[in-house]
């Protein structure tokens, strides 16, 4: 009884991950106005920038803002949302859920596992209203329903990274309201510093060497190819390295952070 | 099995930064029995309790769980252990229901069981009624009985409660302590802490006293009731002046040494025969004059044991610790006996 199967230990983690994210879903569907303000944000972004900032904007090759816009606001909108992860852990701790789920027989890293891949869900829904409400003030899908569905997957990985890296903060600053403001701390110089709203050679010289190397400029490079069309496999090469190398650190140290948060 | 211990600790000491939170604590519970852990705040109860729940790892000593590691084979301690936590661990944004399946999922028993044991603990904790509404409704008392029922789940045969009376009214907390006994009948091995020698006392077969991480004491209620002395009698003088003649004419009656509030003119004695003695004490104080405003025969507290035990109260740091004052005996008695 002390040593399991492998075969169904792995099945084991699975069906805990399974029981965390359903719980994690269930709170959003129990907390209308959690609910609202991460489906009420998005559409905000795309309104905003695309009235306010479409005069004002050379895009390169002349093609409409809102088309050049929309790809980086999927990535800017997840990215703002995923501070959510950090707070809810946080809040669990707090709550005295975490040691509870700790002396239970369940995976180590199931809870970790669910949290994030409940905020994964909800983002499924954030970008489908995006490109929803992106439509209806003008924008479209240039290369086909293939690249269009990647260009959505790639923001959502994003958004599986970052979720990551707020539960990373969360369990490390054990407070909620720090854990949202701790969450969002790196999020936005990254996405501003990209090319997020405008093009990097717009930029000043030191910044575009910043910015050419920001890890969120090839995610953004490579969703807008895959949305507007053109050489996609180089920035999209670039993007999925670096998504899986930060996965690759983040994961374990969360799941360590987490066996021993309530030490 | 049988004659392996439920719980057997060995010198387990464990130091957050410079504090010493425990110190070469020792602890047997024979299986299906009951031990309580009584201390005050900041004792080192929770930190026992963490260490032999697997949440923490201790500094030194070892651990066994129904003859399982708590170190080296945690996973293993739990699947046979149930914790109910200090505060209500339990979501409050899904049902009553819904928080019981989640913990036999996770306790691996199938769709269908979790669902059949969640319902037999919903009507055994009388939580049937409110089942399916959200526990963000509930009242504290109904989310404690949940938290208890949580840790149940998955037939535990050994069971930790942290301070489980915490936030009960006394029917919810007489509610608890039936439900403890049967389990205890049903062979379950219950480790709780608690603050109150009553709850102890009721419960327990056998009392740990621990403070500042230490072991004080332990034996059975009544080994330690009689090492506290018995009952107090406390009587309230009618002019406070005349306490500590008071206290001189009953001491030969006290069991310990008596103790006298000069301020409030309150004086406490330890007796170990109860009522009997009552009519010495009024006789004696009538015959020298000395009006009483108020006479009342108590059970000892844990702030007693404490007295007893450290001669100091549970609820005023270490004297040795607190700035030294030219204060005179009773003023420094009167500080310590605040009422718990």
């Amino acid at each position: 009884m002390t040593t399991l199967a492998p075969r169904r230990a792995w099945t084991l983690a699975i069906s805990d991950t399974a029981v965390m994210t359903r719980r994690y879903l269930c709170h959003y569907l129990r907390k209308p106005s959690l609910l609202g303000i991460a489906l009420v944000q998005p559409v905000l972004f795309v309104l905003l920038w695309t009235y306010v900032f479409s005069g004002a904007i050379q895009t390169p090759g002349g093609i409409d803002y809102v088309d050049y816009l929309m790809p980086g606001l999927f990535i800017l909108a997840i990215a703002f949302g995923s501070a959510n992860t950090g707070v809810g852990l946080a809040d669990d701790l707090a709550r005295g859920l975490i040691d509870r789920f700790r002396a239970l027989p369940m995976a180590r890293p199931a809870l970790l596992a669910g949290r994030t891949l409940a905020d994964t869900t909800r983002n499924c829904f954030v970008v489908l209203l995006m490109v929803a409400v992106g439509y209806a003030v003008g924008f479209r899908f240039h290369a086909g329903p293939a690249a269009a569905l990647a260009a959505l997957a790639l923001p959502l990985a994003v958004g599986y990274l970052l979720s990551w890296i707020s539960a990373l903060i969360g369990l490390t600053v054990r407070d909620p309201e720090t854990a949202g403001t701790a969450s969002l701390l790196p999020v936005i110089p990254l996405a501003f510093t990209s090319s997020t709203f405008v093009p990097v050679q717009t930029m000043p010289g030191w910044l575009q060497a910043w910015a050419t190397i920001n890890p969120i400029t090839h995610a953004v490079d490579a969703t807008r190819a895959l949305a507007l069309g053109g050489p996609t496999s180089g920035p999209l090469r670039q993007a999925v390295a670096w998504i899986l190398g930060i996965l690759a650190v983040v994961i374990p140290l969360a799941i360590y952070r987490y066996r021993r948060v309530t030490q | 099995m049988h004659d392996q211990p439920a719980i057997h600790a060995e010198g387990l000491s464990k130091t957050f930064g410079d504090v010493q939170a425990l110190q070469d604590v020792n602890l047997t519970v024979p299986a299906g029995s009951v031990l309580g852990l009584l201390g005050p705040n900041g004792a080192g109860k929770t930190t026992t309790v963490r260490i032999l729940t697997t949440l923490l790892r201790p500094d030194t000593g070892h651990a066994q769980v129904a003859g399982l590691d708590v170190v080296r084979q945690p996973a293993a301690v739990r699947q046979v252990i149930g914790l109910a936590g200090q505060s209500a661990a339990v979501d409050e944004y899904l049902t009553g229901r819904e928080n019981l399946v989640m913990a036999g999922r996770l306790q691996h028993l199938n769709r269908s069981e979790a669902h059949r044991r969640a319902a037999e603990l919903l009507q055994r904790s009388e939580l049937a009624e409110a089942a399916d509404r959200p526990v963000r409704t509930w009242s504290g008392g109904m989310r404690r009985r949940l938290d208890l029922a949580v840790s149940l789940v998955g037939h535990p045969r050994v069971l930790f409660l942290d301070e489980p009376s915490s936030g009960l009214d006394p029917r919810g907390r007489h509610q608890l302590w039936l439900t403890i006994r049967g389990l205890v009948a049903a062979g379950t091995a219950v480790l709780l802490t608690t603050q109150y020698l009553e709850e102890a006392d009721q419960l327990a077969g056998q009392i740990v006293v621990i403070d500042r991480g230490r072991i004080l004491a332990h034996g059975t209620p009544d080994q330690l009731k009689a090492q506290v002395g018995g009952d107090r009698l406390q009587l309230r003088l009618a002019t406070a002046a005349t306490a500590s003649r008071a206290a001189e004419l009953v001491a030969d009656l006290g069991s310990g040494p008596l103790q006298v509030d000069a301020q409030a003119g309150e004086v406490t004695v330890p007796i170990a025969d109860g009522v009997a003695i009552l009519p010495e004490v009024v006789r004696r104080l009538d015959a020298a004059g000395l009006a009483l405003s108020d006479l009342a025969l108590r059970r000892p507290t844990l702030d007693d044991v404490f007295l007893t035990l450290t001669g100091r109260s549970t609820q005023l740091p270490d004297p040795s610790e607190a700035p030294a004052t030219d204060q005179p005996g009773p003023e420094r008695q009167r500080a310590t006996r605040r009422p718990v």
